[in-house]
């Protein structure tokens, strides 16, 4: 299995002027993206609609046709959506990359599994769906030898992580609260991508 | 007034839409806006984004926004029971100047509503605080432009209630 950071670190380094649309643990402020950014302005934290990172991506993704758009997306929200991953297909954005970090469980609630956890298989589901490409990677030596193709390939790519669960069991009002959130994305991020209103 | 002034045809709604530089119609096809698929889909000003549930209209709707698009979204009522949290957190929680056209199922100016979609659908916008119009024929189809100048002013989404008086 691979660490939350050491693959939210990796492909952060690999980002240049992607926008990161991140949610759940994969922007988890003790050991997500908001610990490993190198480019802040183009993060978009996804919370308060849970599952909706994948569709916020979507359409990031058809109004910024030439920037690549990488989805941090978990398996608990993707099930929530799952209609997200033939909606995404159907309009076939050729920069998406929807990341999915799989750690089986409902880790900001405490950990309960999934349903299905030990029997869905995400790359099936995703080239069913109709994504260009799926990958796969359950170490992170994996993930560094084949991320730089993965997101370098014509979209929409579905890349699977398995990574080891981080568990939180803290109630939302009592969390560590994010510096960056979905309102501070939206306040800046149109003036850093010269966007005009 | 004649029958044919009695209706809305799909060329008024799209007129409305092209009036004020739309570029998106995120959506899904329900009984009351049908009528405008022909027309949406042969429109090259526009590009129909169809989903899978209603909830990720207003989702994808925000990315959109963020970058630089100016999108609609286009669902029956059912579909707003449904997209309940997107349109909390996505939409009210974030002030996106969002307008919503609504298929007005089981709307009806005569007799008894029979259908709960129609019962319950204005509560639901009064209890979220979001202003709606209501249009059923040609001459009403400006109303999109108001709720279009209202949603940018107020930076809030805003609903336009698609009746079911309409032509082909």
């Amino acid at each position: 299995m691979i660490n939350n950071t050491d693959a939210v670190k990796l492909l952060d380094s690999k980002r240049n002027d992607a926008i990161f649309v991140a949610t759940m643990n994969a922007n988890n402020v003790n050991f997500g993206l908001p610990t490993v950014t190198s480019n802040e302005k183009l993060d978009f934290p996804v919370s308060g609609a849970m599952s909706k990172a994948s569709n916020v991506a979507l359409g990031l993704a058809l109004a910024q046709p030439d920037r690549k758009i990488l989805c941090l997306d978990g398996d608990g929200s993707l099930l929530m959506n799952l209609g997200s991953l033939v909606t995404i297909s159907n309009k076939k954005p050729k920069n998406l990359v929807h990341v999915l970090f799989n750690n089986k469980v409902y880790a900001v609630t405490g950990g309960q599994p999934i349903p299905g956890s030990e029997d869905v298989d995400w790359e099936d589901m995703a080239k069913s769906a109709g994504y260009a490409k799926v990958f796969s990677f359950d170490n992170l030596e994996d993930m560094t030898n084949g991320i730089d193709e993965a997101l370098s390939a014509e979209g929409p790519i579905f890349v699977h992580l398995r990574v080891a669960p981080e568990i939180e069991n803290t109630p939302v009002q009592f969390r560590t609260p994010a510096k960056r959130t979905v309102h501070t994305a939206i306040a800046d991020m149109p003036e850093t991508l010269g966007v005009k209103r | 007034m004649t029958t044919q002034e009695v209706i809305l045809h799909p060329a008024s709604v799209v007129a409305e839409l092209k009036k004020n530089d739309i570029s998106h119609v995120v959506w899904l096809p329900d009984s009351e806006t049908n009528f405008m698929y022909q027309l949406l889909t042969n429109e090259p000003t526009l590009d129909l984004v169809p989903v899978c549930r209603e909830g990720e209209t207003m989702a994808i709707a925000a990315g959109l926004w963020v970058g630089g698009k100016r999108p609609i979204v286009l669902i029956q009522n059912t579909g707003i029971f449904e997209a309940g949290d997107s349109i909390r957190g996505l939409g009210l929680d974030v002030n996106q100047p969002l307008v919503m056209l609504v298929g007005y199922r089981g709307w009806s100016r005569h007799g008894l509503t029979r259908d709960s979609a129609a019962r319950f659908i204005e509560h639901i916008l009064h209890a979220w605080g979001i202003t709606y119009y209501l249009i059923e024929t040609d001459d009403d189809a400006d109303r999109i432009s108001l709720a279009i100048e209202e949603a940018e002013k107020t930076q809030k989404p805003v609903a336009v209630l698609v009746g079911t008086e309409f032509g082909s």
